[in-house]
């Protein structure tokens, strides 16, 4: 039986008169790869910033191995080694790749261990050719990849991924997946999606959010069958 | 009885100066989302103008309530087509060059009319109240702030460019693509607010004497009543004003007039590190 | 490859240090030098945190003026000026860190941090002035009201109350003072608190989701940010041998802001060459009365505002690395605008 690294009990989030986040009772297994999926507005997003601590839920639990996290900051958050990318590119505009990573490995490391880590992630994501280049001047693929490298670099044993593929190549695409593959021999990854190929191409277990609540939780296989899933998902994409 | 209605007055006067001192920027704070520092300097432009015209055979009132606004309207179109248009979107970079314009402003009246007080006498007299002088002037004032109340509710609410103005106000974006120019309407906004500055400053010119570095006295107030009022423009006017203007007036009363300013000022403080949206973020939600 | 850099920039710091304390006296009065170092040391405390933390402070006079307050009330009680050195630094920092807790764990942003700032300016303001009354007094030393507080003890060698450091000394000692301050924010900055700071500048949220406590790294920098302008007080208060409420006034934390955007931001140097020129600007225009030096200062903060906003410093190193730099890769430089200003 593996170790629960993220559990939530009753999960609810309101603004004013709506429900975004309705009871969600949600359980990750330690290197587990998780995607959240549903149409827009089912509350994927709320749900993920409710454990990410950008939001306070209204009411309901979080538990992080076993210790409740419930109203933390974010940076409280990520201290407990939880790595976490927000659905718009959040980088470091003025400062170079290598920097970039750098600040986030000085976290968990010393000076110098700080620098071998980047440098390590740095060659790990093929970012070497690019690293001294403000991250101003990158395209939007090259910013994700940079932004996927700092939330890994700290060693991260549970990482959320908000929307990781949005706006990317095929290339990058491909790219990200052999990342995200690579990440699951260590930790716990959470990816809220869009791209039904993306999620075909990397997920097992899929959890499907509708109005604000589970919908149904499956292998990937079985959700896309399942009518009721078809109806409020790809039944309005088809 | 007799001092209850003297603190009533007085009460009233204070929250009514504060109204007056701060509409000007709100407008354009609400508006434009631009905090113009050399807003207190508009507003001792209008004292100045006031003086002018006085001096120069003009009515008193007729001064104070158009030529005034007219002159320092005309003196914001300028700054706004000169500077503040360049700057639309960068807020910080707004309030540093409105600062500049506040020395500058400093600078140039002095030039004009020398580093001496100036003054005029209020035109309205005093009447006693039981043992108790009261300044017959504070009504005028009190009476002049609910009327530019009054006139910027209907013109919000009743015309066509209020319309336009409330739509500006919660979505530029959408205002511009409806086909119109934000360039005109910020034009026109700056211009209001600055009139209405001007209006302000000189309306309450006769209870102070007037020096050059007059609107330092206002800013502070103006600038911390504006953003503790938060966005909605007559509501959080009125709330923030209100709000201010007793705590001050009480602490006067209690303890000396110093003590009453540094009471509004930690007041603001306080405010707006418990609602850092203002108070009409918070309550009042959506009015105007 | 970091370190000899350091080595190269600390050593650069220093011989521009010695030609400039050997040179200038030559050119202008040791008096009105150590105002403008004075200055400088004031310049380089908003410099560092704006510039490099990005926290805009409309207040940073109600440092300075608390320095200086502190350094005279102490001065007078004391009798010697160590201790109160000591407390001036002291006393705007811990001031500053109670603030800066205050607004940053509130989440304030920028506006809402200008605003109060700017009020707790002028709180001090009012206050001091209003305190011309005798009960006003801390110990021995009446605070004056708008008369200030005048004959306290000046800078002395430590231990020896009679031995005051004056005239050319007290500019040497107040040069060299400078220049330890800026090696230790150059030593601030290269270490990981300081590119920590700027990566607050640059993107609180990220730092924030990186596991940093962004609101306690802020509220250290504003203190630091506070010490220095604190020591410049005090330093002042030495030279002007009164301190006045005039030092919390809103005219001198405008222009500590204008020094900075003049001189550059993001820069040391550039807040500091800001101050020291301006201040010397002020000081020629106001030997005429032709025209209001207020009004030009004024010309200059909207000048430079719409046409250099980057500031002086920036400005010469980007024609000197266009006329004579190595290429970057990828060609042009990106014209992106003053990041930390407009960013929260």
């Amino acid at each position: 039986m593996a170790e629960t690294v993220l559990e939530t009990h009753g999960l609810t989030m309101r603004f004013g008169g709506v429900v975004a986040s309705d009871h969600v009772d949600f359980r990750l297994e330690a290197r587990e790869l998780r995607c959240l999926i549903g149409p827009n507005g089912a509350g994927k997003s709320t749900f993920f910033k409710c454990i990410s601590g950008l939001l306070t839920p209204t009411s309901g639990h979080v538990f992080m191995r076993g210790e409740e996290v419930t109203g933390w900051m974010p940076h409280q958050i990520a201290s407990l080694g939880v790595g976490i990318k927000t659905q718009t590119p959040n980088v470091m505009d003025q400062l170079d790749v290598f920097e970039n990573i750098w600040l986030a490995a000085r976290r968990f490391h010393d000076v110098a261990e700080a620098n071998r880590k980047a440098e390590d992630v740095i060659d790990r994501l093929a970012l070497g050719p690019i690293a001294r280049t403000n991250l101003g001047e990158l395209a939007h693929g090259e910013r994700q990849r940079v932004e996927l490298g700092l939330v890994t670099v700290g060693d991260p044993w549970l990482v959320l991924l908000d929307e990781p593929a949005a706006g990317m190549s095929a290339q990058d695409v491909e790219r990200m997946t052999d990342i995200i593959h690579e990440l699951t021999r260590t930790a716990a990854v959470v990816i809220v999606e869009h791209d039904m190929q993306f999620i075909r191409s990397i997920a097992q277990k899929v959890t499907v959010f509708h109005q604000g609540a589970v919908l149904m939780e499956d292998h990937v296989d079985a959700v896309m069958s399942d009518p009721t899933v078809r109806n409020v998902y790809l039944g309005k994409k088809a | 009885m007799d001092l209850t209605f003297v603190i009533l007055v007085e009460m009233l006067y204070a929250v009514a100066s504060l109204i007056l001192i701060s509409a000007g920027l709100a407008v354009v704070f609400g508006m434009m989302k631009v905090i113009n520092l050399a807003h207190g300097e508009f507003m001792m432009m209008g004292g100045y103008a006031t003086i002018t015209a006085v001096n120069l055979g003009v009515n008193i009132f007729v001064a104070m309530l158009i030529v005034a606004p007219l002159v320092v309207g005309l003196i914001g179109l300028v700054v706004e087509r000169l500077v503040i248009r360049h700057l639309y979107g960068r807020l910080v970079d707004t309030m540093l060059a409105t600062w500049g314009l506040s020395l500058f402003f400093i600078g140039m009246v002095t030039l004009i009319f020398g580093n001496t007080t100036t003054g005029i006498s209020t035109p309205i007299p005093g009447f006693t109240v039981g043992n108790y002088q009261v300044n017959g002037y504070n009504f005028f004032i009190i009476l002049v702030s609910i009327a530019l109340l009054i006139v910027m509710l209907a013109v919000l609410k009743a015309t066509r460019a209020g319309l336009i103005a409330r739509g500006t106000m919660q979505r530029s974006d959408m205002a511009a693509a409806l086909g119109y120019s934000p360039d005109r309407i910020y034009m026109a906004t700056f211009f209001c607010g600055s009139a209405i500055a001007g209006l302000a400053g000189a309306v309450l010119a006769p209870l102070v004497g007037l020096v050059p570095t007059s609107g330092g006295a206002y800013i502070a107030k103006a600038f911390i009543t504006v953003i503790a009022g938060g966005p909605s423009l007559i509501a959080g006017l009125i709330s923030s004003s209100t709000l201010f203007g007793l705590v001050s007036q009480f602490f006067t009363f209690a303890i000396s007039p110093v003590i009453g300013e540094v009471a509004l000022l930690v007041a603001a403080v306080v405010l707006l590190r418990l609602l850092p949206q203002g108070v009409t973020g918070k309550f009042f939600k959506g009015k105007l | 490859m970091i370190k000899t850099s350091a080595t190269r920039d600390v050593v650069t710091t220093l011989v521009v240090a010695a030609l400039l304390i050997t040179i200038m006296p030559q050119l202008i009065g040791t008096y009105t030098l150590t105002v403008l170092v004075v200055y400088g040391m004031l310049g380089l405390s908003l410099g560092l945190i704006w510039g490099f933390g990005g926290i805009l402070c409309f207040g940073q006079a109600a440092y300075f003026g608390l320095g200086a307050y502190t350094y005279a009330i102490a001065a007078v009680n004391f009798g010697e000026s160590t201790l109160p050195m000591l407390l001036a630094v002291l006393v705007p920092a811990l001031f500053a860190a109670i603030l800066g807790a205050m607004m940053f764990y509130g989440r304030l942003t920028d506006v809402y941090l200008g605003v109060i700032t700017l009020v707790v300016t002028l709180i001090l303001f009012k206050f001091i002035n209003s305190t011309a009354g005798p009960q006003y007094k801390i110990g021995d030393a009446r605070l004056g009201g708008f008369n200030g507080i005048p004959g306290f003890q000046t800078l002395n060698v430590p231990g020896r109350p009679n031995d005051y450091i004056w005239g050319d000394a007290y500019f040497y000692f107040c040069a060299i003072a400078l220049v330890i301050v800026y090696l230790l924010v150059t030593w601030l900055l290269r270490s990981s608190f300081g590119r920590i700071a700027v990566g607050i500048r640059e993107n609180e949220t990220r730092i924030a989701l990186m596991g940093y406590d962004v609101a306690a790294r802020k509220t250290v920098l504003f203190a630091i940010g506070a010490a220095i302008a604190g020591l410049s007080g005090a330093l002042f208060a030495n030279w002007a041998e009164i301190v006045t409420p005039g030092l919390f006034s809103l005219g001198q934390s405008a222009e500590i802001i204008i020094w900075c955007i003049v001189g550059g931001l993001g820069t040391r140097f550039g807040p500091v060459i800001g101050a020291a020129g301006l201040a010397y600007l002020k000081f020629l225009l106001g030997q005429q009365s032709m025209i209001d030096n207020t009004l030009i200062i004024g010309l200059i903060l909207v000048f430079f505002v719409l046409f250099l906003p980057k500031g002086i410093l920036p400005a010469v190193t980007d024609i000197w690395r266009v006329s004579f730099g190595r290429r970057k890769r990828r060609g042009a430089r990106t014209r992106r605008g003053r990041g930390g200003r407009q960013h929260g």
